[in-house]
């Protein structure tokens, strides 16, 4: 076969497979929604994060505003520490409820920011102090049933 | 005295597998060592390129999409029993990104290209060339089997990356379009598992060394084959089982690496 014949096509299978490759990360990975914008770190302490992994969602009335960093364990308070890069152009004040929520019955667990009133923003390094953590399906079940004993004596 | 004589026959296989590894070893180091010269005259990597990953693309594309397709199917079937149909793209696409494509591209990738290759360098030895390299003083390796190899390691992860892509659009086919699952759910629960690290960069590290090990078994088989008809057939034989059985054992041990517990 000629050179350049060859070239052409070799080039074209090339072309193909890091296509292939940028749609894989684009389209079906994540890369996509990765932060590129600067961000700052917020922490918040939780007596239970479920099931939530680092790299899960932080959202806003919905909207993507961060990804979850860390979650380690405070050895001090016992309580799970999960630190999260926000967004720069998103800021917060100081009484914003992080809450961990679920989407769909089944799906991902992520965190929902339901800010609240005061006029002071947090700043970088800053802390959520009202928290709200995940419900585990176990303890919902075990209250129901305490409760139903309670009021059947 | 049958009991020595079946230790020893055991003794005998033992020495001949360790040589065969040893041998092997050897010629995989010294294809390393020559492959100065495929980068220094990049056409004869190119002229592999073709042979081995621009004509094993069709059969590659074909097999990715009708791969995704079965997926898309099964996959609705099973979900459907828990009413989680919305969790097909992410099941599509973790099976393939991870395992699926990675391992049954290689698979193909042996036997389309690996049994080629054996198969030419088993004939050119068969019929002299090598010997009549050698007398020029060209290294058949540097000249013959390094860009081969290079060829082979380029291309198998784009392969993957193109059995995954068609399998993912497959099982877009199948369940948005045919079974209408709905579109956004398919395509946001699909970015929500899929990591672009964890899953897409396993799968190309895992298609690298799928190439690797192909590449090096199909080439040595070749190199190593009796010079005659039958034993020409013997090791491309050889090379598709032994390939295959390679890249199934290396994805568990990968596998058990990459995805512990995760």
């Amino acid at each position: 076969m000629e050179r350049s014949k060859l070239d052409l096509w070799v080039g074209a299978f090339v072309v193909a497979g890091i296509a292939a490759l940028v749609v894989l990360a684009l389209k079906v990975g994540n890369l996509s929604t990765y932060n590129v914008s600067e961000t700052y770190q917020l922490q918040a302490y939780f007596n239970n994060v479920g099931g939530l992994k680092a790299t899960a969602s932080v959202r806003s009335a919905g909207v993507l505003v961060g990804r979850v960093t860390s979650i380690t364990l405070d050895t001090e308070r016992y309580e799970a520490k999960v630190t999260m890069s926000i967004d720069k152009r998103y800021q917060f004040p100081k009484d914003t409820f992080a809450n961990i929520l679920t989407s769909g019955l089944l799906g991902e667990q992520y965190i929902g920011l339901l800010p609240g009133g005061e006029d002071e923003m947090l700043a970088d390094g800053g802390e959520f102090k009202k928290t709200q953590s995940a419900i585990v399906v176990e303890e919902l079940i075990g209250k129901f049933m305490f409760n139903k004993s309670e009021s059947s004596n | 005295m049958p009991l020595v004589k079946s230790v020893r026959a055991v003794g005998h296989r033992t020495v001949d597998i360790v040589w065969r590894v040893g041998v092997a070893s050897r010629f995989l180091f010294q294809t390393l060592l020559q492959s100065g010269m495929s980068f220094r005259r990049f056409n004869l990597v190119v002229k592999e390129l073709f042979a081995s990953g621009v004509m094993s693309l069709v059969i590659i594309g074909v097999a990715g999409m009708f791969v995704g397709m079965v997926l898309g199917l099964q996959g609705f079937e099973t979900l459907k029993r828990y009413g989680s149909e919305s969790a097909l793209g992410s099941l599509v696409a973790l099976s393939l990104v991870r395992e699926l494509g990675p391992v049954l591209a290689a698979l193909l990738f042996a036997s389309r290209a690996g049994s080629a290759m054996t198969a030419e360098i088993g004939l050119m030895k068969a019929t002299e060339q090598i010997a009549a390299m050698e007398m020029m003083a060209v290294s058949p390796i540097a000249r013959v089997v390094a860009p081969r190899f290079w060829a082979g390691v380029i291309s198998m992860p784009l392969l993957a990356a193109i059995f995954s892509a068609m399998g993912v659009f497959g099982g877009y086919v199948v369940g948005v379009v045919l079974i209408g699952v709905d579109e956004g759910s398919f395509w946001s629960q699909m970015q929500a598992t899929v990591d672009f690290q964890a899953d897409i960069m396993n799968g190309v590290i895992k298609s690298f060394v799928f190439g690797f090990a192909v590449t090096v078994i199909a080439l040595f088989e070749g190199f190593d084959a009796p010079p005659t008809a039958e034993g020409v057939s013997g090791a491309t034989t050889r090379t598709v089982v032994q390939s295959s059985l390679a890249i199934l054992m290396l994805d568990v041990i990968l596998t058990a690496f990459m995805f512990r517990g995760a």
